[in-house]
């Protein structure tokens, strides 16, 4: 359990700096997913499953799905 | 978008979202979860709608003055319930100090006001998405 928890720490920080790096917008936005879906596993682990929940809905499904609608009347690339 | 098995599917696994949903908003006050959480379900529930049959059968199904409605309507109740504490002589949502029947822990209505308070987090939660949803995707 704590190797799976340092496993999703390191790729939850790695996510962070990817979404910061990247200039293609989509893909930033896909990479801003899997952040929340590894983040709502984490909240479970911390023992705050109403938070989780929310995140996964919200974090993971309607942010996605507003932001991808955002860039679709918008540029692409930054 | 138009693909046949992604009609389907969604045609499917619709009823189950919004299940899941409502079992979320009604246990609210005994389980992990609670009005956001299951209005945030709900929402996702009829964004799907939105992205697999497109814009214009979706604003027939909910259009734009309808959801409005339901949102402004949602806050009203929660507001609503707030004065009925005053009302029976406690503070803004006050619960057990107003004296309503409390229950036991094992029947699914219980704890007062809070299952209908809930129940109007969630309904306001839900129309809030859809609206913000439309509101970005609708044509000019």
């Amino acid at each position: 359990m704590q190797l799976l928890n340092i496993i999703l720490v390191v790729f939850l920080i790695v996510c962070a700096i990817a979404v910061e790096r990247t200039k293609d917008l989509l893909g930033a936005v896909i990479i801003f997913a899997a952040y929340s879906l590894v983040m709502a596993v984490l909240w479970l682990f911390l023992r705050a499953p109403d938070i989780a929940l929310t995140e996964a809905a919200i974090g993971a499904g309607v942010t996605t799905i507003l932001f991808v609608g955002v860039i679709s009347r918008t540029r692409r690339m930054e | 978008m138009d693909d046949l098995i992604v009609k389907i599917i969604t045609r499917t696994i619709i009823p189950f979202i919004q299940v899941y949903g409502i079992f979320v908003i009604m246990h609210g006050h005994i389980s992990p979860g609670g009005g956001f959480s299951g209005g945030a379900i709900l929402g996702a529930s009829l964004i799907l709608y939105t992205l697999a049959y497109g814009y214009k059968d979706a604003a027939k199904k909910m259009p734009h003055k309808v959801s409005v409605m339901v949102e402004s309507g949602a806050i009203l109740w929660f507001m609503a319930i707030g004065l009925v504490g005053i009302i029976m002589g406690g503070n803004f949502l006050s619960n057990k100090a107003a004296g309503f029947y409390m229950g036991n822990l094992s029947m699914l209505f219980n704890a007062g006001l809070i299952p209908l308070v809930t129940l109007g987090i969630g309904i306001k939660v839900a129309s809030t998405m859809v609206t913000l949803f439309h509101t970005i995707i609708e044509e000019d």
